[in-house]
Order: C-alpha cells, then structure tokens, then sequence
C-alpha cells in the first residue's frame, strides 16, 4: 500500500511513432549534437536548462516544472540489443518483452493476471484509444479498451435510451453462459459479459467526475482526463493504458514536434494536478515511453528511425532526477551507422515498476532478470 | 427452382467467398452444388473488377486506399474465390506493408497471390520467390553469394512450405545459398525512392553455383530446384493442406503447434493431401477435392470470422459499398480496429486465427461496427428483407419474425440462448404490421432493430 492506502496504480503513456529524444532532452552543449542536426535541431539559447549540459525542449515547460518538483525521473538512454528500426516489430517487442522470437502475451497482460487472478474486475486493466494494445493482451485476462469513455460500451451507436436498454438486456441474454455450446461459444459468451460489465461500471465515472482543472482539447489531454476520471471513480483499476501518436518526423519535424511536447507537457502536468486536487495522486505512478529514438543526423525536414530513446517514469513517489546515461554522441559509439547506443534495457524499467511500485515479480513477466533503477523515494 | 440447398449455398459462398446477398444466393441455387463450385474455381469465366474505374473513385496511394480497394473487389467482385484464395496466401506468406512502407510493391504481392493463388503450389512458390515485396521483406536482397542470408530460406521452409521439425539448420543453410542473386530492381523503401513498381532481378553474378546437398538431393540447385524439391515432399503437402483446412473448413490451433497436435480431422486432411499428390499439387484440384466434400458441407459456423470477413459479411447484408467510393477506407479503418490491419500483418508469422480475433475490446468493436452498419432503414439490404417479409401477408407474427430475419441473413442457426433474446423482442411489440402508412413505418423500424441484434449476436461472429 502506498500513500493514500490504496493499491498501487501504473498509467502508461505511449508515444507511438518514434519520439526525437535527442530533440526532447537536447544536449545543448555537445557540438556534435550541433554538427549533426543542421536543421532540425534546438539551439542553446531556446532550451529549458536542467543542468549544464542538458536541457528540456522548449515547449516542455509544464513537464520542467514538474522536473524541478522533483516528480520526473528521466530515464536516458532507454532501448535493448539489435534495435529494430520497424515500428511494429519495435512496438511489438516493447509490448511482449521478446526481441526475438515473436511474443503474443503482453507484458501488462502478465502482470494484470498477477493482480488478479481470480478474474474478479473486468477494469483491472483499462485501455483508452483504438484497439488494444498488444502490451494488454494475453490469453484469459479481461481487460477492457474504451475508445469513448462518454459513450463507451455496447451499441453505443444507438440513440434512444430506452431502444439501447432493450437491446443491451437482450444481449446479454443472449450472451448467456451457453454451457455445452463449445469452448469457442462459451468464450465468446463469457468476453460479451464482461464487455457488459465493464461497460456498466464505467459509464458510472463520469458522473461521479467534477474536478476544476481544465484539459486541453487534444487527444492525449482527453485521454489522461478519461484516465483519470476512472481512477476518481475508484473502480480498482491498476493498470491504465493510453498512446499519443504522430512521433514518425521523417519531414516537418521543426513545426510539427513542438506541438506534439506541448500537448502531451500540459496533459501530464494537468492530470497529476487534478489527481492532487482529488487527493489521489499518491498511488498513482505514470511511464511515458516510446518504441525507439531517431537518428543522430538529420535529414534537412526530419529524423529518421533510429534507437536509443528516452523514457520517463512520474508521480508524487518518485525521486525525480536523471537516470541511466545519456547515449554516447561520439561517432566512435554510433551502431547501425548513426543511431545511439542504448544505456539501459527497457526491461529493467519495466522490471522495475513491476517490483518496486505494483508488488509483482519481474522476471516471469519481462523474460529475465535486467538491470533496475531506484526512482521511488524511499 | 432451387437445385442447391440455400443454407449450403451461403455456407459456400461465406468460405470460397465474403458473403452474398439473398437475391446472389437464390441465383447460384438455381445450379447443381458441383457447377457452382466449378464457377468459383474458374473465376477466368467472370469478368473482373475494372481498375480504373476503382482507382477513378478512390484517390491516393495510401494503404487505406488500397486496402479499401481491395475490400471493393472482396465485397462486389464477380470472382469471389480468386479474392479468398489471395487472401487466403496472404495470411500464409505475411507479408507486410510497414517494413518498407512501400505500397505499391504491397499491392503487387497481392496481385500476385490473384494471379497464380489457384496454380499448382511450385509456381507459387516460385513467383513467391521472385517477389519483389517478399524479398524486401525477408531480406533476400541481401542474401549474397559470399554472405549468404538466411532469412529467407528459413521461412520459406517453416511457414511457408514444411513446417518445423521437417528440415534441419543445414538444409535452411543450403536453401539461402540455392536464392543468392535473386533480387529487385530498386525502389524499395518509399523513402527515398517513392511510389513505383520494382521488378524481379536475377544476379547471376551474385549467385553462389556450387554444389549443395538439401533434403538429401545433392546438385548445382538454383531457387527453383529447391521449390522442385520442396513440393514433392510429404511434409509439405501436409503443411499446405492443413493451412487449406484452417482457412476454408474449421478453425485449428495456430501453426506453430502443428508439429505437436494433430489435426481434428486426419481423414479431412489424408483426402486433401491425396488430391494434392494426384494433380502434382494443384491448388485448384485440392480445393474442388475440398468444397465437394462432406467434411466441409457439414462444418458450419465452425469458423470465427477474421475481422476483413466480419466487415465485408456486414456490408453485404446491409447493401452498401455497392459502387466504389473514397468511404471505403473507412472500412479498412475498422477492420485494422478489430485486430487485421489488410497488407499489414504484424509479424511473417501471419496473424492469429480463430478464437485469437476476439477480446473484449475487439468484440465491442466488432458488434459496434455491424449494428452501426444497419442502422440506415434506407439501405439496400434493409429494404430488400423487408419486401422479402412482407411477401407472406400484411402481418407477421414474433416467432415468424424470428426465423425469417434469421433465414434472410444467413440463414443463421441460431443457438437457444440467441433465439430466446431475438423472441424477446419480437414479442416486445407484437406482431408486424404493414396495413398502414404508420404500421409500415413502424415495422420497418423494427426490422431494422431486429438486425441489429442478428449482427449483435454470437453466431454473427462465425463464417
């Protein structure tokens, strides 16, 4: 139990794309970070300094505030052996912890079914965005994916209550348990009643919700408001999942990736507001990650896929700082050409917040035993 | 006059096919079960899709477009099985889009798999081979006489002929070296070569001419004397007759557990494979040896749709989509939302069938999409099942409700637990009524309701 005595919560924040990490925490006094971006890149006179040698992107102010709060631990240099340079497969192997062989169970699908494994809550693990994330998946865990939470659940597409209450009870009956019908039909019967239940329960939340902090109005600021409305209606929720997308610069990286850190700064440094308003911030710790950093030169519009990314793990227990190394800039330490050398394995950070925050054991469900930070106060 | 059972005809037409329409079916049953069958296996007879016409009204070279064209063909086309059999290689031999984010070669591979699908299995493998996007994808273009790379070798003899535990390390070794030179021309990836058509290459010079030993044969083996080899090995007419099976006739485990489980129904496959042998591996024979037998006629409902069946069964029961338009992207959208992003599998393992298509969310997502879909009384399909409906008499009592709503868009055998929920509301408001301008509205509504709960139901999710 931590803080406010209740269990232990771990929101998960996906960059999918590919976030600039060097762009993101810019070594603002490296001249080979200034000898290889020519034109995508941040001079030193515009970085919100940390130290003097690194310095948050200009339009991070919201998450530096948090920083100098000492909520954001930033771990450098995040990445594992042989980086993929595919999205997907980068993805994947983010999701089921296998960089080789192809994995399907998902690591926050392991650890859902160590925190229950009774299958008692539908919610124990929530998914906010289209379609669910193969981090979520694995076989006989329910969990749920809400695209709406204002108009989650079953044939939401139809408008008139009382026709959508007649039709959600006839699926349900028909959704009976159908015992003998096949293991196929009795699965299927058994995902649409959790479907029914989760939905029931979640439609409570934003009724329940009233709060003074105003998100943005964009998509990762609605996602974290979903987030959180969730978690204040205390429906025993432990994992949340949600992605901002658009981090694939490969052109207009200079106008496009500003508005991308400002979005996602502000719609962090607001839901951590609104949780603190609430008094539920103290079991609540965020990691923000992305499937790979980008290269070390730029292409004259943008960056493309490289590996040695960043990650950051937030919230009121965690002993803010920087963690791991920044990646080697010499060229002497470049791989595949010019991508950075990672510094710590992702699964050491997952395998991290796994035993240090959720309680859980890390080795079964990260596939061994890595390196871990010490990013929770004691 | 009906020669072919209806509910065997849709059952046919949902595997060699996406689905058909009341009025295709009662045409198709006017033939004797074998010539539709024959048709199917001779889409030469039909006329295709005319591209232009596709590409006029569907603007772009994006992956949406050309999946929302490709579903086009799936759901209108008059060669339904040259589109289940591409599809069918296409979960096969996964290739995917976002390695080189190359569309166009993406949709040349699909082409591909159209124009060869229904061969015999050593052309297939062959022009496999000389895939430009399969050799992107597997990196034979880097498969080179002094540094042989092996990826393609393996998957060529693990999933996409043999199946492990039917070759060993050395034979994979010695199946590279047999594909060494065989490239592309450029362009691959998009950037920064951008949308054109690469080509196959043969590099002779690049070509490792040695001696190699494979699968006990020894000779100066080129790709092809691999492909030779390959085919007339017992394992492989197992492995592809068991992919046919999975595909057309009941859902298996997944492929990985092939070496260890068998098949649920060994005769099933020993007859396939004897069709297989007999014919030097014509995909055509085996399928004809398939669709005409009694193990598939009997094996209804007994496949969970994958989520492109899914989409395109609904938009054929609604009606819509019947001319192209840029709308069609959309459906792409939903399936890759329900789990099968079209020219994007995501690994060379091909996507998990079966059971594996639904969870929770998957399942929200799927019954969302196909009761979103009948929600416009206006559509086509709608309409044409209430005319249907009414033929019978100014009114229709529930349980006549039930079965016809239930017959007109499958027909469905539907469980008691689906029955009870549809009698439910059929009762809730009494019988239907078409006297009257108001009755008619009335019951036309609730005609439409009733189809949302069909498309709701359990047994809407299996083909």
């Amino acid at each position: 139990m931590k803080g406010n005595g209740k269990p232990p919560v771990l929101v998960v924040v996906q960059l999918s794309g590919g976030n600039d990490f060097m762009n993101t925490l810019v070594p603002y006094t490296n001249p080979v970070y200034y000898d290889s971006r020519t034109k995508v890149v941040i001079r030193p006179d515009e970085v919100l300094p940390l130290d003097d040698t690194l310095g948050f992107h200009p339009s991070c102010g919201p998450l530096k505030e948090m920083y100098d709060a000492g909520d954001v631990a930033i771990v450098q240099g995040i990445g594992y052996p042989n980086s993929s340079r595919s999205h997907f497969r980068a993805m994947d192997i983010w999701h089921t912890c296998e960089p080789i062989a192809v994995g399907t169970e998902g690591w926050l699908g392991r650890a859902i079914r160590e925190l229950d494994p009774g299958k008692e809550n539908v919610l124990t693990g929530v998914n906010f965005g289209k379609g669910l994330p193969r981090a979520m998946a694995a076989p006989g865990v329910p969990v749920s994916s809400v695209g709406d939470l204002d108009n989650y659940g079953l044939m939401t597409g139809i408008g008139e209550d009382a026709q959508r209450m007649q039709a959600l009870d006839i699926f349900k009956r028909m959704y009976g348990p159908a015992v003998g019908s096949g293991p196929v039909m009795e699965y299927l019967a058994q995902t649409g009643s959790d479907v029914l239940k989760g939905a029931d329960a979640l439609k409570t939340a934003p009724a329940k919700y009233s709060s003074d902090v105003e998100y943005a109005d964009n998509a990762i600021a609605q996602s974290l408001r979903d987030v959180a409305r969730v978690h204040l209606a205390d429906l025993g929720t432990r994992i949340f999942y949600t992605a901002q997308g658009g981090y694939d610069t490969h052109s207009n990286e200079m106008p496009t990736h500003p508005g991308l850190l400002s979005d996602l700064s502000g719609a962090i440094s607001d839901f951590f507001a609104d949780l603190r308003a609430h008094d539920a911030s103290d079991n609540v710790t965020m990691l923000v990650f992305t499937e790979f950093g980008r290269r070390m030169k730029d292409n004259g519009s943008g960056t493309d896929h490289g590996s040695g990314g960043g990650a950051f793990v937030i919230g009121d227990k965690v002993d803010g700082g920087l963690y791991a190394e920044y990646p080697s800039l010499h060229p002497n330490d470049w791989e595949n050409g010019e991508d950075l050398k990672h510094t710590i394995d992702f699964r050491g950070v997952y395998g991290t917040l796994l035993e240090q925050w959720l309680g859980v054991e890390a080795a079964p469900i990260v596939g061994g035993d890595f390196e871990q930070l010490s990013p929770f106060a004691a | 006059m009906a020669r072919t059972d209806l509910a065997l005809t849709a059952h046919l037409m949902r595997r060699a096919g996406f689905g058909a329409s009341r009025a295709e079916l009662e045409r198709l049953a006017e033939k004797d079960y074998a010539e539709i069958v024959e048709d199917l296996l001779h889409p030469e007879r039909f006329p295709d899709v005319p591209d232009d016409i596709l590409r006029r009204y569907t603007d772009g070279e994006g992956i949406e477009v050309w999946s929302g064209r490709w579903l086009f063909r799936m759901i209108n086309g008059q060669r339904p099985l040259q589109e289940k059999v591409a599809f069918f290689w296409h979960h096969v031999f996964a290739t995917a889009w976002y390695k080189g984010e190359h569309t166009r070669s993406m949709f040349q591979h699909i082409d591909m798999l159209r124009r060869v699908g229904m061969f015999d299995i050593r052309t297939i493998l062959v022009e496999l081979s000389k895939n430009p996007a399969m050799i992107h994808w597997l990196d034979n273009s880097e498969n080179h006489k002094d540094e042989p790379n092996e990826n393609y070798g393996r998957e060529l003899l693990e999933l996409f002929s043999m199946g492990v535990g039917n070759y060993t390390e050395d034979d994979i070794k010695q199946a590279a070296r047999a594909f060494t030179g065989w490239t592309f021309t450029q362009p691959i990836p998009l950037y920064p070569y951008g949308h054109f058509t690469p080509e196959f290459l043969y590099n002779d010079d690049d070509h490792d001419h040695s001696v190699k030993t494979f699968l006990g044969e020894t000779g100066r083996f080129n790709g092809e004397d691999i492909v030779d080899i390959i085919v007339k090995q017992p394992a492989a007419a197992r492995f592809i007759c068991r992919h046919l099976y999975n595909f057309f006739v009941a859902d298996e485990p997944q492929v990985p557990a092939w070496e260890t489980v068998p098949p649920q129904d060994p005769e099933a496959i020993k007859a396939l494979e004897d069709a297989y042998f007999e014919s030097d591996g014509d995909i055509r024979a085996v399928l004809r040896v398939l669709f005409n037998s009694a193990f598939f006629k009997n094996a209804r409902q007994m496949r969970v749709k994958s989520p492109v069946e899914l989409v395109a069964s609904t938009v054929k029961l609604a009606g819509t989509h019947r001319f192209p338009d840029t709308s069609l992207t959309s459906l792409a959208a939903a399936s890759a939302v329900m789990g099968q992003h079209l020219l994007n599998p995501p690994t060379v393992e091909g996507w998990h069938t079966g059971k594996e298509w639904i969870d929770g969310g998957t399942l929200n997502d799927r019954v969302n999409f196909a009761v979103d879909h009948m929600a416009d009384l206006d559509n086509p399909g709608v309409q044409e099942m209430i005319a249907r409906l009414r033929t019978n008499g100014d009114t229709v009592p529930p349980d006549e409700f039930v079965d016809r709503v239930l017959d007109l868009s499958g027909p469905i055998d539907a469980g008691a637990e689906t029955r009870d929920g549809l009698m439910e509301y059929a009762e809730s408001g009494g019988e239907l009524a078409f006297g009257t301008p108001e009755e008619e509205a009335e019951s036309t509504a609730r005609v439409g309701r009733m189809l949302q709960l069909v498309v709701a139901s359990r047994e809407f999710q299996f083909a």
